[in-house]
C-alpha cells in the first residue's frame, strides 16, 4: 500500500485530515532548510493544502515545491489529494491541479477545510483503487 | 471590554513569531481591491429585467450584508485587537477591519449604480427595523462586548464564515441565471476575503484553545455549538422572511448548513449538519466555485474523467516557480 506524505502549516488542518485516513504518513518539515534532507522511501500519495487567495503561483506551499525539487521525491508520488475552500472560486484546491499536472499523476480528490467523514471514506477508497490498479 | 494597552512594542516584521501572520498579511494585501474596479454599471440593463419584488429582495439582502460588514469593521475588529498574541497579528486585524469597511462601502456602490435615492433609503430603513436582522446583530454584538477572548473569536468566526451566507446566496443565484454578473464578481471578491478572515481568526482561536484545560475546552466547544444553533434558528426565520416569496428558502437553507459546517471547521470543530442537508444546488455551487463539483472518480470512466497518461520525467526547471 502507498504511504502518505503531506505538508501542513501550523494551522494543522491537513495534518488532522491525514490522521483520519489511518495510512502510514510522514510530514514534510515546516522549515524549508530541513526539507533539503527530507526524502520519501516508498511510493506515496501527496496530500497538500492550497494557499488560497494570493497569486496562483503562490498556491503551492514553498516547502512542497522544495520537496518536489528533489527528483527522487518526485518519482515516488503516485497521486495527489488537495485541500482548499470553495470560497476561492476558480482557484479552489488549485495547488492539487498544479502539482498533478506537473507530475502527470491523478488528482484523486478535493477536500474542503478539514474534510467530513464522507471525504475520509472516499479518499481511502480512491487511494486503495489506485494501488490495486498499479498491482495489475 | 478589555482596555489593556497593546502597544508596548514596535512591530518588527524582520522578526516573525508566527509564520501564519506574515503569510496571511501577504495574501490579504495581494488581494486588495476596491469596488470602483468592478464595472457595476454593466448590470444596469440586467437590473431592469428583475421584477419589482426581486429588486426589493436584492436591496434588502444587500443592506443586511452592509450591516454585518459595518459591525465587523468597527466593533468586531476592535474587540479582537486587545487579545492579539503577536504585534503582527494586530497589524493583520487592522487590515481585516479596513477590508470589512471596503465591503460595507461596496454595497453602496451597487445601490448608487442601480437604484434611486428613495429606494436606497427605504431599504436601509428596512434593515434597521427587520427583527431577525436586528437580532442577528444583537447576538453578535453581545458576545463582542463580553469579557471572554475565546468566545469573542468564536462569535467573530461564525459571523465571517456563517452569517453572511443567507445574503451571499442571492447574488450567486442571479449569477447562475446570467443576471447581475458584475455585482456577482464583486461579491466573489468579498467571499474570497471572508475565507481568509475566517481561517485566520479560527486559527488564532485554536492557538489559545489548544492550551486550555479539558474542562475549559469542553465549555468553549459547547458554547460554540450553542451559539451556532442560536444564530441558526434566527437565520432560518430571516431566510424565510426574505426568500419565501421566490420559493428559494429550502435551497438557501442547504447553503446555510454547508457554510455552518465550514465555520465550525475553521474553528477546528467537526461539521454538524449531515451531507444530505448540505447539498446545495449545482448551479449555486458552480456560480461560487466552477470546479467544486469536479470530484468525479477517474476510475469510473464516465464524464470528463482522468486519462492515465504515459510517464514523462519532469526536469528541475519545471519546479522553478
Amino acid at each position: 500500500m502507498f504511504d502518505i506524505v503531506y505538508f501542513s502549516s501550523t494551522s494543522e488542518n491537513t495534518k488532522r485530515f491525514v490522521e483520519k485516513l489511518g495510512i502510514k504518513s510522514t510530514r514534510i518539515p515546516l522549515f524549508a532548510k530541513e526539507v533539503e534532507d527530507f526524502e520519501v522511501e516508498k511510493p506515496s500519495i501527496l496530500v497538500l493544502p492550497t494557499y488560497g487567495g494570493g497569486e496562483d503561483k503562490r498556491a503551492v506551499p514553498k516547502q512542497v515545491i522544495k520537496f518536489l525539487n528533489n527528483p527522487a521525491n518526485r518519482a515516488k508520488i503516485a497521486g495527489v489529494v488537495a485541500l482548499g475552500n470553495t470560497n476561492f472560486g476558480e482557484t479552489y484546491c488549485i495547488a492539487g491541479d498544479i502539482v498533478s499536472e506537473k507530475l502527470n499523476v491523478p488528482l484523486l480528490y478535493r477536500v474542503e477545510i478539514l474534510g467530513t467523514p464522507d471525504d475520509v471514506i472516499e479518499v481511502k477508497e480512491r487511494i486503495q483503487k489506485l494501488w490495486n490498479a498499479r498491482q495489475n | 471590554m478589555n482596555t489593556k494597552l497593546a502597544i508596548t512594542r514596535p512591530v518588527n516584521w524582520n522578526k516573525i513569531e508566527d509564520a501564519i501572520d506574515l503569510d496571511v498579511w501577504n495574501r490579504l494585501t495581494s488581494n486588495f481591491w476596491l469596488p470602483e474596479k468592478v464595472p457595476l454599471s454593466n448590470d444596469i440593463q440586467s437590473w431592469e429585467t428583475l421584477k419589482p419584488n426581486e429588486q426589493l429582495l436584492t436591496m434588502r439582502v444587500f443592506t443586511g450584508l452592509t450591516l454585518l460588514d459595518t459591525i465587523q469593521g468597527t466593533v468586531g475588529a476592535a474587540a479582537l485587537l486587545p487579545d492579539a498574541i503577536t504585534p503582527h497579528e494586530e497589524a493583520v486585524i487592522t487590515n481585516i477591519a479596513f477590508m470589512e469597511s471596503v465591503h460595507a462601502k461596496s454595497y453602496s456602490s451597487v445601490f448608487s449604480t442601480l437604484c434611486s435615492t428613495d429606494e436606497i433609503e427605504q431599504a436601509f430603513r428596512w434593515s434597521e427595523e427587520n427583527p431577525y436582522l436586528q437580532k442577528k446583530a444583537e447576538i453578535v454584538l453581545g458576545y463582542y462586548r463580553g469579557d471572554d477572548p475565546l468566545k469573542r473569536k468564536v462569535a467573530s468566526t461564525l459571523l465571517e464564515s456563517f452569517l453572511f451566507y443567507s445574503g451571499f446566496y442571492l447574488p450567486m443565484y442571479w449569477s447562475s441565471r446570467a443576471k447581475l454578473t458584475n455585482t456577482a464578481d464583486l461579491i466573489r471578491l468579498i467571499i474570497r476575503d471572508e475565507a481568509i478572515h475566517g481561517y485566520y481568526i479560527g486559527y488564532k482561536f485554536q492557538q489559545t484553545y489548544n492550551q486550555e484545560s479539558q474542562a475549559r475546552k469542553d465549555e468553549i466547544k459547547q458554547y460554540a455549538y450553542d451559539l451556532l444553533l442560536e444564530l441558526y434558528e434566527n437565520e432560518i426565520k430571516y431566510t424565510a422572511d426574505l426568500y419565501d416569496e421566490l420559493g428559494l428558502t429550502s435551497d438557501v437553507k442547504k447553503f446555510l448548513h454547508y457554510n455552518a459546517n465550514k465555520a465550525l471547521m475553521n474553528l477546528g470543530f467537526e461539521a454538524l449538519f449531515p451531507k444530505d442537508d448540505c447539498e446545495v444546488s449545482a448551479a449555486i455551487l458552480s456560480a461560487l466555485s466552477p470546479n467544486a463539483d469536479e470530484n468525479h472518480d477517474f476510475f469510473s470512466g464516465s464524464g470528463s474523467s482522468y486519462v492515465m497518461g504515459k510517464h514523462e520525467s519532469t526536469t528541475d526547471d519545471d519546479w522553478d516557480f
